[in-house]
């Protein structure tokens, strides 16, 4: 397969495309317009649907409708606009739907910038919409990694039944890099669920609603047998160096690459620092971490905000080394450099 | 001797008794929406998205597959069925708070794209299942509990004219106001449902019919002085009609 | 081996194209390449830029702290780029339009009047091809092929007629280095 540059937002589209998606539904917002223009682009070459809603809160209805009667849909938005999208999850969640979101994250809290930021891990992976559910995250580092994750997040998202979200940031949505796109089409059973008119078989129902609360219960305790399963099948993170480290950075996304350079530099320095990248926020690879924490004696987390998956890592590993953290807000990227100096700063090297 | 069938229960009717109030208008509305969907044919095609509000255990009541759409997202959701299935045929059921209050946005933008979805918009001017808050349709000088002085202008605003608002939008096919109060305007209303899916099975635009009902519960009336109250007030503020018709004659 | 680069300039001065042809010819060497631009209010009007990595190994982070070349059109890029240079860095100054000298005596410097080349060839737009000439020539990080290969697919067929011209541009660029 031939290598071709694309923006990060352009091939998470195409890799949508080459997953089966046929259904798009969106609002423009900076910085995800090339993921919404590249769909309204190329979805009608492929037969599909493009439409330009008239808000996020209908998209994310849009949406809710399209995977009730049975067909994969996507939506991409970004911070502000996956704020009004919380209760449409939510709904979706619930009533038990595939469907697959995009947040290219930026500055905030409030209208914010529009620079790169981490500072919807909260929100994607601790909720954001009301009730006990959970979004599938996945937060690649690179274009091509974007690219697999969004195939990856259709799948699961059929798998479970749940909705999936693709959590990256504008630096990677912006970014050119080569990438390989191959089909990747996943079929799935819908037929014992799907609204496809009630022919020849009783009325079906497609609800996030229950009056009796013994019976909404039921619905929860399914629920969570669900998320139960994804914690054991489907945490999934790299490590980079940590075979003999005794330094272990954590960051995701594309801190968890300019981490790779810190590592880089750690070792040309003769430091044996390593690199643990989560790349499912949820379910969060905490056992693998865990792990790792026995054995260093100092767990930097990085992050684009000011401190959110820090929460996660001292779930799986408080008290068993020293944890500390390194954060930018608002849309400021950290350099190698900075976080290089912090690390040496840390370790009494400065 | 041989019986003749003279009347029976629609094919589109789910078994489920009805739980609204004594004299509420939305089982005769139901009813007349089964016996559209069963002369046309069209059952074993057609989803109903019900709304939040009294009507939101509508999808129950008939024999359709359905969802329930969060408060105000029926037409969202109902465009969303219909343009990743467009063989299928998809009605929303709303009231005045869902329709023209917290689903202003998606009302108005459905409407304009011309979505190939029908919606049937019952208009009582008050919020039911909540207990009998303000409507954006609530007839000034109304009481409610929210607006406990009576519906003002200057305080409240004006009562919203769904139709009239409407009717300015090109994507509408097919626009009529109603009312169930009389068995003559059963009989018409069911006219207007039809054509209001006729726009959509024509493939011509979005159809919607209002038909103004009652709420004798929080109006705090009984059924027939609800029935009255719907001629001398409601339809003073609401003028019934047509308003919007490219369907033309049925044949 | 790896090769960073800031690229600025006024928007317009085309410092987008030229990182992504500069990408987009490292790819087709089969190295490892990333391009990373400004974005925002930024691109209205303002000065833009972009950052460029060309590696032998997987790109690890897209942002640099000291680029190994700045390539600055104008005069705020070059106020705002040159002394995050890397030490013994490749300053490219477009001195058609940056009236003054750099303040740091420990780079390289490259002066290239792209404007007043480019006119010379008969179009003031191919100005950034001119000085992307003067980088591959000077710091050779792709050959000239890969270059006018990329430009072809960047140009695509609408703009198969501008090809010539470019790659004009690119070789009247290497000439001025002395490449």
């Amino acid at each position: 397969m031939k290598k071709i540059m694309m923006k990060g937002t352009e091939a998470i589209g195409e890799a949508a495309i080459m997953a089966g998606c046929r259904n798009f539904f969106g609002y423009p917002i900076t910085p995800q317009n090339e993921l919404t223009e590249y769909m309204a682009r190329r979805l009608p070459e492929v037969g599909g649907c493009f439409l330009q809603a008239e808000s996020e809160v209908a998209a994310v209805n849009m949406i809710y409708g399209a995977a009730s009667v049975g067909k994969r849909a996507m939506t991409s938005t970004s911070s502000p606009g996956f704020s009004l999208m919380q209760e449409g999850i939510s709904y979706i969640a619930c009533a038990q739907l595939p469907a697959v979101f995009v947040n290219i994250v930026r500055g905030g809290p409030g209208l914010g910038d529009i620079q790169p930021s981490q500072g919807d891990y909260f929100q994607a992976t601790k909720g954001g919409g009301h009730g006990d559910y959970r979004l599938i995250v996945l937060a690649p580092s690179t274009v091509q990694e974007a690219v697999t994750l969004t195939e990856l997040a259709f799948e699961l998202a059929d798998k479970y039944r749940n909705p999936a979200l693709v959590l990256a940031d504008g630096l990677l949505g912006q970014m050119m890099e080569p990438v390989e796109i191959e089909e990747k089409q996943v079929s799935y059973d819908n037929s014992s669920w799907a609204l496809t008119g009630a022919k020849d078989r009783p009325p079906r129902k497609v609800t996030s609603f229950n009056i009796d609360p013994y019976e909404l219960e039921k619905m929860n305790l399914k629920l969570q047998e669900k998320y139960r399963k994804m914690e054991q099948e489907e945490p999934r993170w790299e490590e980079f160096q940590t075979e003999d480290a005794d330094v272990l950075l954590v960051a995701y996304g594309t801190v968890g690459r300019i981490c790779k350079s810190v590592v880089r530099m750690a070792r040309e320095a003769g430091l044996k620092v390593g690199l643990f990248r989560p790349i499912t926020l949820y379910p969060y690879p905490y056992k693998p971490l865990e792990e790792l924490a026995k054995h260093v004696s100092l767990i930097l987390t990085v992050e684009m905000s000011s401190g959110q998956m820090l929460e996660d890592v001292k779930l799986a590993a408080l008290r068993l080394t020293r944890i500390e953290f390194y954060g930018r807000m608002a849309g400021v990227v950290p350099t190698p450099g900075e976080i290089f100096d912090h690390l040496m700063h840390l370790i009494g090297r400065r | 001797m041989e019986y003749k069938v003279a009347y029976r229960m629609p094919e589109s009717l789910s078994k489920k008794q009805f739980s609204y109030c004594p004299g509420c208008h939305h089982g005769i509305v139901h009813r007349l929406i089964a016996e559209v969907i069963d002369e046309l044919g069209i059952r074993e095609k057609t989803i109903i998205v019900a709304p939040v509000g009294c009507s939101v255990f509508a999808y129950e009541f008939f024999e359709l597959d359905g969802t329930v759409a969060a408060h105000g997202r029926a037409l969202a959701v109902a465009t969303g069925m219909k343009r990743a299935r467009p063989d299928l045929v998809v009605f929303t059921y709303q009231g005045d708070g869902d329709l023209a209050a917290i689903g202003t946005a998606e009302t108005i933008h459905a409407a304009n794209r011309g979505e190939r979805v029908t919606t049937i918009f019952i208009n009582n001017a008050i919020y039911g299942m909540t207990g009998g808050q303000m409507a954006p349709t609530t007839l000034l000088g109304m009481k409610t509990t929210t607006s406990p002085h009576g519906r003002s202008p200057e305080r409240e605003g004006y009562p919203i004219h769904v139709c009239e608002v409407l009717k300015e939008l090109r994507g509408v096919a097919y626009l009529a106001r109603t009312k169930v109060n009389t068995p003559k305007d059963v009989i018409n209303t069911k006219k207007h449902i039809k054509k209001a899916f006729l726009a959509q099975l024509k493939d011509i635009g979005f159809g919607l019919v209002e038909v103004l009902s009652t709420c004798p519960t929080n109006w705090g009336m009984d059924p027939l002085k609800a029935g009255r109250w719907i001629d001398e007030y409601m339809v003073k503020e609401y003028p019934l009609g047509v308003f919007v018709d490219k369907v033309g004659e049925e044949k | 081996m790896t090769l960073s680069f800031v690229l600025a300039g006024f928007g317009g001065q085309g410092v987008m194209l030229m990182g992504q042809i500069l990408a987009q010819a490292g790819m087709q060497e089969g190295k490892n390449v990333t391009w990373f631009p400004s974005y925002g209010p930024e691109m209205r009007g303002g000065t833009a830029n972009c950052t460029v990595i060309i590696s032998d190994e997987p790109v690890a982070s897209p942002i640099v702290d000291t680029p190994d070349v700045v390539v600055a059109m104008n005069i705020p890029s070059l106020l705002k780029f040159e002394p995050k240079l890397k030490k013994d860095g490749f300053l490219f100054l477009n001195s058609s339009v940056i009236d003054r000298k750099p303040s740091r005596n420990n780079i390289r410097i490259i002066e290239v009047p792209a404007n007043e080349i480019a006119d010379k060839i008969g179009n003031l737009k191919v100005a950034n091809m001119v000085m992307l000439g003067a980088i591959i020539a000077a710091t050779k990080c792709v050959r000239k092929e890969s270059v006018a290969s990329a430009l072809e697919y960047k140009l695509g067929e609408k703009g198969s007629s501008l090809l010539k011209l470019n790659i004009e541009a690119i070789e009247a660029g290497i000439r001025h280095v002395g490449g």
